[in-house]
């Protein structure tokens, strides 16, 4: 028994013993191709937030770079130990410290909240109104969907500052039909915030709830009218639920990245709103500070970890779906 | 024993001791995690043969297919073909080639280039190519669609691409998967006798995996039965069918009505068995001593029904009514109940237009057969 | 979904009048004669005219070119790589770090993107300037054309591939024979993807470049914090102008040898 068992095992080496140079090509070619991708995601995504929480326990300097200590290869490792020994949590309680920091992370996160709602509201009539459209007039819908996103970030946000400034674009249409008298101040208000992310991020929710709502089979609904239901209730104990997942990968495509965004605060923003992103790169751009600045990242990443994760399960979740 | 079925063979090489097998699968095991695909498996097929995997979806033979292909590794065991053990050679060094289920034809390629295709693989050189290629093309009736894509084809035209492709190479061994499956009915009738012409004419060894067991009977000199990765019966399409080895391999070809009994007495081959209600006496009585618990299988057009008692109420014989009756055309289904609930199938081939008295629901009717018509299982 | 009704063709129409209202109206002001952006006073292109001669702005266009094709081009390889890696290797060590990394840029918030490989480039001791934004961008990039080009390669078909190699092609050989030409246009679209997301990138940017690679988002970006001109308009029209008509064609194509297809299957059907 014992025997046969080691045959078996030896059986198969041997046979791949016969295989030509090609087996051993192909064998490093596969390694390639996962490895290449791997190292390059590992130095330039992996590594810096290491560096970053490093930076982040660094003092400040007026050096260049601008903190301590600054690991050299040629300290050794008695040197990196020694400067290990320097880090310190100054800059997280400075963050503390400073209502500021905490006023800019709680305000981010509420912001990024409310608009991940208001682009829900928004964008879910598009996805269900597309859902519905006929047959032939959908692909040009999702076309028309996706084209914004391709168009720079930057620019769509500049648009909206000249329509509404104070002497603006909407402002002299309120005007001009008598609803206001006094023009609106919103641009550098939080509407103006508000309407930046919607709009920025309107593709970003409007395509999976479309992918979940288009896929959905119409007889579900027939078959719950069928047995009694409203539409309206077919909606709600149907329609909705199915297109959760849709509601959820749209919500965290908005959420993530709105917490922590620059473009829109501060241009559509103004000087007196206040979100991580800004001050992040304010304490970069303008203080110098790099290693609170890297304080700052680190909370914000701690804040993001569990969305992100969420978001990750979510997309691999499909993905073994699709399959 | 005498032949079974309405077919005598000239080609049986399995039956000569003298014979080399081609493809040999010595105790193939397949495990993907905790589930176990093929289970010490052993098999034999020989050169020429068109030989079927015949089971249900799940039983492995998809698995020892895609073994003899390359495409998955023996957990453990040996695949030889041709005396050369394959364990180890990748599926593009293999001399065996696949008919895909899907045809997998290259969408971005015409159809001669989907031809030649594994003939450029081999470095063959172009005219030779071209040659064999406008031969596989006459061979397949195609020659007018030679630079077609396969999508511009129907789907019997990618069937005849797909098998064109396969053999192009001429490879030891044409392995098919489900070649037929996608074809609709009437058309793969008529492959099917296509597919059996062109595996005389180029003298391949076929091996054909399905789940349709009337295209297995057809087409195959031998079928293998396999369940839950097991090999249950290897025998020719009349032996399986008139000869099943087991309850499994009677019910899973064709329709079978199992009686359970005791054998009470034996004389050679000949056996009397005691079922419930009925006494069978038969000369195919397997070697099950006297005592020993049995079913007989017998076929439903094996089975008489009248509407008038025999004179001799004798073994063989059963008295019940007619609960159900299905009329198909060119034969009709007769189910008769016997008084302890047991329902008897039967078909009764439609020789006559007119029948004098026909059967209805509920009559009183009368089930006989011959000592030959059935066989004794002990499992 | 049989019906249409008018709630739905109103959500429609009122949620794409706000998505192309606000690029309209920029393009609309693009070619305004005044100076006031949102004061209209009659027709002209001279904006446009001006913009050839800043030389400042088509130093930034150029760095911005070289950027964008060098890095969607690496990224596309890269991430096509990754793409192949995740759908074809279902178990290798460390696969769910990779997916992790895959799959989290495309959420991560680009400040912190930018923040960390600065620090990095710094620790390496690399001098900050046009490499280290398309490092960087190559980096971000590659994530999303891993996406595109999965989701094709989910649904490709691997008995195309196991015929292939039945038929005596060793796996390197499908791979440039049978793979890549049938995911061609997911590789083509991501490579389009990562364009188009490294000419608008800002912030990863700014953290990234150094003197003299200054790219355009940056320009236009220090320009639109000293208030809205018709020449950021002209200059936003026109890249809204190359990446339409760039993304519109690629559809057009698409759809056409979809139609052709369709047409070519009914007729082998009737045949």
């Amino acid at each position: 028994m014992a025997v046969e068992a080691a045959e078996a095992k030896i059986a198969p080496v041997s046979g791949t013993g016969k295989v030509d140079g090609g087996g051993f090509i192909q064998a490093v070619t596969s390694r390639l191709v996962i490895a290449v991708p791997y190292f390059w995601l590992l130095l330039f995504f992996l590594v810096p937030f290491f560096i970053v929480v490093k930076i982040s326990l660094s003092q400040t300097a007026i050096a260049i770079p601008p903190y301590t200590p600054v690991f050299t290869a040629s300290d050794g490792p008695s040197g990196w130990w020694a400067n290990v020994r320097e880090f310190s949590f100054d800059n997280y309680l400075w963050l503390t410290q400073d209502a500021l920091y905490f006023n800019a992370y709680v305000t981010s996160v509420i912001i990024a909240a409310i608009s991940t709602v208001l682009t829900l509201l928004v964008g879910y009539p598009i996805a269900y109104g597309m859902a519905r459209a006929p047959q032939s007039l959908r692909p040009v819908l999702l076309m028309l969907v996706i084209l914004p996103f391709w168009t720079s970030f930057l620019i769509r946000v500049y648009a909206w500052i000249g329509i509404l400034k104070p002497e603006g674009l909407l402002n002299q249409l309120l005007l001009s039909i008598g609803l206001f008298s006094q023009p609106l101040v919103i641009l550098n208000t939080y509407t103006a915030i508000f309407i930046g992310i919607v709009y920025s991020y309107l593709p970003f929710m409007v395509l999976p709830l479309y992918a979940s709502l288009e896929k959905m089979d119409n007889s579900l609904i027939e078959a719950a009218q069928d047995l009694g239901c409203t539409p309206t209730a077919a909606f709600w104990k149907i329609t909705f639920p199915l297109s959760l997942p849709g509601v959820v990968a749209g919500a965290l495509l908005v959420f993530i990245p709105a917490v922590g965004e620059f473009v829109i605060p501060d241009l559509l923003g103004g000087s007196q709103t206040l979100m991580i992103g800004r001050t992040l790169w304010s304490e970069f751009f303008a203080n110098r500070d790099w290693p609170v600045s890297s304080a700052v990242a680190v909370i914000l990443l701690i804040i993001l970890v569990a969305p992100i994760m969420y978001f990750q399960r979510a997309q691999a979740q499909a993905q073994e779906a699709g399959r | 024993m005498k032949p079974l079925g309405s077919i005598r063979r000239s080609f049986a090489p399995w039956a000569d001791p003298a014979a080399k097998p081609y493809i040999v699968f010595e105790n193939v095991s397949k495990v993907f995690g905790d589930f176990t695909a093929v289970d010490d498996l052993s098999l034999s097929i020989y050169e020429r043969e068109f030989f079927a995997l015949l089971g249900a979806s799940g039983c492995g033979k998809s698995t020892l297919l895609r073994m003899l292909a390359g495409f998955e590794t023996p957990t453990r065991g040996r695949i030889l073909l041709d005396g050369q053990d394959l364990v180890g050679i990748p599926p593009y060094r293999r001399p065996v080639n696949m008919m895909f289920q899907s045809y997998a034809l290259f969408p971005h390629m015409s159809v001669e280039d989907n031809i030649a295709f594994g003939l450029k693989q081999e470095g063959m050189p172009k005219a030779e190519i071209a040659k064999r290629v406008t031969e596989m093309l006459r061979l397949v009736k195609l020659e007018a669609f030679a630079k077609r894509k396969p999508h511009q084809l129907s789907g019997g035209q990618r069937q005849r691409v797909a098998l064109a492709r396969s053999v192009a190479k001429r490879p030891k061994v044409l392995l098919l998967d489900e070649p037929l499956g996608a074809l609709d009915k009437k058309l793969r009738e008529e492959t099917q006798f296509e597919l059996m012409d062109l595996q005389q004419d180029l003298g391949l060894t076929f091996m054909v995996v399905t789940h349709d067991q009337e295209e297995a009977m057809t087409m195959s000199d031998r079928i293998a039965i396999m369940d839950k990765g097991k090999v249950c019966q290897v025998a020719t399409p009349a032996e399986i069918y008139e000869a099943p080895n087991s309850r499994f391999v009677a019910d899973f070809v064709g329709s079978v009505n199992l009686f359970e009994g005791t054998v009470a007495r034996r004389e050679g081959s000949a056996a009397v068995i005691e079922g419930e209600g009925i006494t069978i006496d038969t000369d195919n009585g397997s070697d099950a001593p006297a005592g020993a618990k049995v079913w007989y299988a017998v076929r439903p057009e094996k089975i008489k029904v009248s509407a008038r008692a025999p004179e001799v109420m004798g073994p063989n014989t059963a008295e019940g009514e007619v609960w159900d009756i299905a009329y198909l055309g060119d034969m009709t289904l007769i189910h008769v109940r016997l008084p302890d609930g047991r329902v008897v199938r039967t078909s009764q081939l439609n020789r006559q237009r007119v029948v004098e008295e026909p059967l209805t629901w509920n009559d009183r009717a009368w089930i006989s057969f011959a000592r030959d018509s059935g066989v004794v299982l002990t499992r | 979904m049989n019906r249409w009704s008018r709630f739905n063709i109103i959500s429609v129409t009122l949620g794409f009048a706000f998505l192309y209202l606000p690029i309209v109206i920029l393009i609309v002001f693009s070619f305004n004669e005044s100076r006031l952006v949102t004061v209209w006073g009659g027709f002209s292109t001279k904006w446009y005219g001006t913009l050839l001669s800043n030389q400042g702005l088509m130093d930034a266009v150029w760095v911005t070119a070289r950027v964008g094709v060098i890095s969607a081009t690496i990224a596309t390889v890269l991430g096509t790589m990754a793409a192949l890696a995740l759908t074809r290797w279902t178990r290798f060590r460390g696969r769910l770090l990779f997916s992790g990394m895959v799959f989290a840029p495309l959420v991560m918030p680009e400040v912190i993107t930018g923040l960390s490989l600065l620090l990095l480039f710094v620790s390496l001791g690399f001098d900050r300037g046009i490499t280290t934004v398309t490092l960087a961008h190559i980096t971000f990039t590659m994530c999303y054309v891993a996406v595109v080009v999965q989701s094709r390669l989910v649904s490709f078909d691997r008995s195309l591939e196991e015929a292939a190699m039945d038929l005596g092609a060793t796996p390197t050989r499908t791979f440039f024979a049978i793979t890549l030409p049938l995911i061609l246009p997911a590789v083509v679209a991501g490579w389009m993807l990562a364009f188009t997301l490294s000419l608008d990138d800002l912030v990863i940017a700014s953290f990234t470049s150094g003197p003299g690679a200054t790219t355009l988002p940056m320009k236009i970006y220090s320009q639109v914090r000293l208030g809205v001109t018709p020449e950021i308009n002209a200059i936003c029209t026109i890249l809204i102008g190359i990446v339409s008509l760039g993304v519109l064609t690629a559809s057009v194509v698409n759809k056409c040898r979809e139609v052709q297809r369709r047409r070519d299957e009914q007729a082998a059907m009737r045949a």
